[in-house]
């Protein structure tokens, strides 16, 4: 299924501040991303989930369609929250076959190297301290182009490679005589 | 027309003040640089979501510190979140409060929490009614301007136009 080049980004903002997810919305939007925001990691797991329970219940044709449409780029998430924290949701999203590759960034409020540290190594790949500026999201495009190009690369490839492979065997041995 | 432009100057000045004397920090030039045609109202919306958040948060912290059995974690968890969205809309002073308040929450400092909620309590109302003068006089008419002009004049100062009222003004222009 290919991705058109030219559509928009869809990014997930998860923050239990009202104040603090206007205003990543409004970053995001700046930066032409489309956004949907929520206030916790349970609606977030809900949403990004709910793309793979709908596939279970659509024929493949309809589940293709919506798949494209709630697809998620990219997740932002804060790190201290009520229940599950950003820290949880990102162990999820890294433990779960479909939803591993998806770039997640962490934001806090507390500047604490350890904490940043494990964000990273779990593999966020940014960690911003609040409040959030223009220049830390102008930093997320890159990681959603390398993103987008992985994944039309990895459709092609898979496609070619089992050609190779069914003309290559035959081939081999000729070729060295 | 001088004294629509002492009058703008006025503004201008008053918001510098708000920055000079550490009510607001950068963070709240970003919400404004936020701000375009698109969105002509984010800072007072946000703004306003600052001020109901602050005000549920200062009942939660004035009901925990009367409690017998004082929960310093919630205590701690209520002035965090205070922390966090002073920070995010740039009240500096109040975001500084917050800071010894947390301190005082770790060592389980009664007397010290009850000073900073007294602190944070001032701080809020000071940069509550400086902002709300701020975005009535953004937005409003030439003939309010002058009113809520000579109001900040006679908080913090008479200046040359020697306004002391809406009549003198009035009959002025």
């Amino acid at each position: 299924m290919a991705i058109a080049a030219d559509s928009q980004f869809h990014v997930l903002a998860v923050d239990d501040s009202r104040i603090d997810r206007m205003l990543i919305e409004r970053l995001l939007k700046t930066s032409s991303f489309h956004v949907t925001a929520v206030d916790s990691a349970t609606k977030a797991l809900k949403i990004l989930g709910l793309v793979e329970d709908d596939l279970r219940n659509f024929d493949t044709s309809v589940a293709s369609k919506f798949h494209q449409d709630v697809e998620v780029n990219m997740i932002i998430t804060d790190y201290c929250m009520p229940g599950m924290t950003g820290y949880d949701l990102l162990r999820k999203i890294k433990e779960s076959k479909s939803l591993k590759d998806i770039p997640v960034v962490i934001m806090s409020s507390e500047n604490v190297p350890s904490r940043i540290n494990r964000c990273l190594e779990e593999g966020a790949e940014e960690f911003f301290l609040k409040p959030v500026q223009q220049s830390d999201v102008n930093k997320l495009k890159p990681h959603l182009l390398k993103s987008r190009v992985k994944e039309e690369q990895e459709q092609p490839i898979n496609n070619k490679r089992k050609g190779m492979e069914e003309s290559y065997s035959p081939n081999k041995n000729r070729q060295k005589m | 027309m001088d004294v629509m432009v002492q009058l703008q100057r006025q503004l201008f000045d008053y918001t510098a003040s708000l920055f000079h004397e550490g009510f607001l920090d950068e963070q709240f030039n970003q919400l404004q640089q936020l701000q375009d045609e698109s969105n002509p109202d984010f800072v007072v919306e946000v703004v306003t979501l600052f001020f109901e958040d602050a005000e549920r948060l200062l009942n939660e912290l004035t009901n925990a510190l009367s409690q017998e059995n004082i929960d310093f974690r919630r205590l701690d968890a209520h002035v965090h979140q205070l922390k966090g969205s002073s920070s995010s809309i740039g009240a500096q002073r109040i975001h500084t409060v917050c800071i010894s308040f947390r301190n005082s929450c770790e060592e389980q400092n009664v007397e010290g929490c009850l000073k900073s909620l007294q602190q944070v309590k001032h701080e809020y109302s000071t940069v509550k009614s400086k902002l709300e003068t701020l975005f009535k006089v953004r937005r409003s008419g030439p003939f309010l301007v002058r009113v809520l002009i000579c109001n900040i004049e006679m908080t913090y100062g008479e200046t040359d136009f020697g306004c002391r009222g809406v009549s003198v003004l009035g009959s002025v222009i």
